[in-house]
């Protein structure tokens, strides 16, 4: 069966675009039917199909004079995070129903004017916090994974759930995800996606729905790592909105792609051998040091003795950051309202808009968070997992100074679990999701997952490679040694599909 | 640290989201496993460690204090309630 458009990558699309083998017209409604055939998935919340047709129209003006950039025409999808101008922005939170931004991220507002068309807007956990994509407004989105001979649903992982889905079902051609402690590099690994959370500083947070200020990162969902450079190299940079964007120039990722990585030495980190590791884990691992040595990378054996104080560390700052932003949404300004009876003031009308708008989840964060900022445990709490911080981004400093290139882990301890296995009451097990991911975002580094292989239930695991700061380029070149060794090409069975006589998605 | 239900009100309180009698237990219950989940930190010797609170150090940019955009009827386009260019919001003084 020949390739449709939709599951094209974006390099590829790019030159058909380019060569006027097709339009952007064409490859948009490609993509807007498949979203259509997929609502079993749950993956956009909201679509945008007369936005999306009229700048692919647009797009395609400008290939006709000879626009030569990689994303002019290129149909993308944006987490809900994202502020979008004239469409609905919620966060996946009922306490956002209805706000309609009047204005545009920094991010979506650089794909916009690089020619990107945006499809509509995807699913994820309420303003980031959860690891399944089920804690959502919109319902959990549902993983076009399943395993061998089964019909269980199961997670695409989270935050960044839908947007995982989206690249994954070839609903998009790449997608955009937040990372705050592995929102994208997680759903990345459950879905058999390519997702990179650059270095802080490298994406601009302007008009991104705040979650945990000091981690939060925007970044790529694709389909192969040369598209992960193409869209990084456009929304990466400066920008005079948000002052904890960096300074530094955007390198020419794509430029940098040529694969060659000998003589890089690649830390391999002995505490990320975690107790209880699933053997299929520690075997796709082994297989990574392998293909990097193959191709003339060098493993060494490294310590990063803080690591297994990361995740609690993490669950203090987070909330902590989490319960100071989310102190906006008291039903003045925007979004929800609770009603009030007759005689009620205003911290009823506070108090009731939070307990009506906030799910189980967003509740419990920003009252953790309240608790760790509270007098008489401040210091105890919340000054202490910042010292900790800095012992674990210390031990990522000492590595990288001893001239380790790039580290490499798993991106998860599993694969994709089924939706409602981890119960609401159970929040530990569900933290235990980001156990590899967490010390990318505390220490500040570029992270990148790779789809390596499938398990033996069929279910698609990810490598991650975590990189030095500001080296995003010399990330994604090991990532591309990687990918070219592991060769993963596999594609879920398409059964979401209400077609009849349409059952195979490649 | 284990929390007792008092704690528990009191947070919620503190965070302004209302908290019912029934909830309380589940909440209390909660708390307490993710603030016992953080106890392993207590291990950490962290003498003299510099607390940290942004990745790259830096000097917060600072520009001139002028209104750059804001369009009152756009501000206020997303408000529940305004009138007459301003938010609305039940009496706040009695």
């Amino acid at each position: 069966m020949s390739v449709k458009l939709n599951q094209l990558t974006i390099a590829d699309a790019s030159k058909g675009l380019q060569n006027s083998e097709f339009t952007s017209v064409e490859l948009t409604k490609a993509c807007l039917e498949a979203i259509e055939d997929a609502s079993e998935l749950n993956a956009y919340c909201q679509v945008s199909a007369d936005i999306a047709i009229q700048r692919a129209e647009d797009a395609d003006k400008k290939l006709q004079l000879g626009e030569s950039y990689p994303l002019c025409g290129i149909p993308v999808g944006i987490k809900d995070l994202f502020c979008t101008k004239g469409v609905s922005t919620q966060a996946a939170s009922r306490i956002l129903k209805g706000f309609i931004p009047q204005y545009e991220s920094t991010v979506t507002e650089k794909l916009q004017q690089a020619g990107a068309v945006m499809l509509g807007k995807l699913n994820m956990d309420e303003f980031a916090m959860g690891s399944s994509t089920e804690h959502s407004t919109y319902g959990a989105a549902v993983n076009p994974w399943r395993a061998n001979a089964s019909t269980t649903k199961l997670t695409p992982g989270g935050s960044s759930g839908g947007s995982a889905v989206a690249v994954a079902a070839d609903l998009c051609l790449a997608a955009l995800g937040t990372d705050t402690g592995g929102s994208i590099r997680q759903p990345a690994a459950f879905s058999g996606i390519v997702g990179i959370k650059p270095t802080y500083g490298r994406c601009s947070r302007w008009g991104i729905i705040a979650f945990a200020s000091s981690l939060d990162q925007a970044g790529p969902m694709t389909k192969t790592v040369t598209d992960a450079a193409i869209v990084l190299q456009t929304i990466g940079g400066h920008d005079s909105k948000d002052s904890t964007s960096a300074q530094r120039p955007v390198e020419d990722y794509l430029a940098m792609l040529d694969g060659n990585i000998r003589g890089k030495k690649i830390g391999i980190p002995r505490e990320y051998r975690v107790e209880g590791m699933p053997e299929e884990i520690s075997k796709m691992w082994s297989e990574g040091v392998e293909a990097l040595c193959s191709a003339g990378a060098r493993p060494v054996d490294i310590s990063l003795p803080h690591t297994k104080y990361a995740l609690p560390a993490y669950y203090v700052i987070a909330p902590a950051e989490a319960s100071s932003n989310l102190a906006r949404y008291d039903g003045v300004r925007y979004g929800y309202r609770a009603r009030l009876s007759e005689g009620e003031g205003i911290l009823d009308m506070y108090e009731k808009t939070r307990a009506e708008g906030f799910g189980a989840e967003v509740k419990r964060r920003v009252m953790v968070g309240t608790y760790v900022l509270s007098q008489g445990f401040y210091e105890a709490y919340y000054r202490r997992a910042q010292r900790v911080r800095t012992l674990i981004k210390h031990d990522f400093e000492v590595v990288f100074n001893e001239g380790i290139d790039a580290i490499l882990t798993p991106t998860t301890p599993s694969s994709a679990f089924e939706l409602g296995e981890i119960e609401d009451n159970d929040p530990i097990k569900m933290y235990l999701n980001d156990i590899f991911t967490v010390t990318v975002n505390l220490a500040g580094l570029p992270g990148i997952s790779i789809p390596a292989t499938l398990d033996k239930r069929g279910l698609p695991l990810g490598l991650q490679l975590i990189g030095r700061p500001w080296e995003e380029g010399d990330l994604l070149n090991c990532a591309v040694a990687l990918e070219s060794a592991f060769q993963f090409t596999s594609k879920p069975i398409n059964w979401w599909s209400q077609r009849r006589g349409d059952e195979t998605n490649g | 640290m284990a929390i007792k239900l008092e704690d528990a009100r009191k947070v919620a309180k503190l965070a302004r989201i209302r908290v019912t009698d029934d909830e309380l237990p589940a909440i209390t219950n909660n708390l307490s496993a993710i603030l016992v989940f953080m106890e392993s930190l207590d291990e950490v010797d962290v003498e003299g460690v510099e607390a940290m609170s942004s990745v790259t150090p830096m000097h917060l940019k600072q520009r001139t204090d002028n209104v750059l955009s804001g369009d009152r009827s756009k501000v206020l386009s997303n408000a529940p309630d305004a009138r007459e260019g301003f938010y609305v919001v039940p009496k706040v003084i009695e």
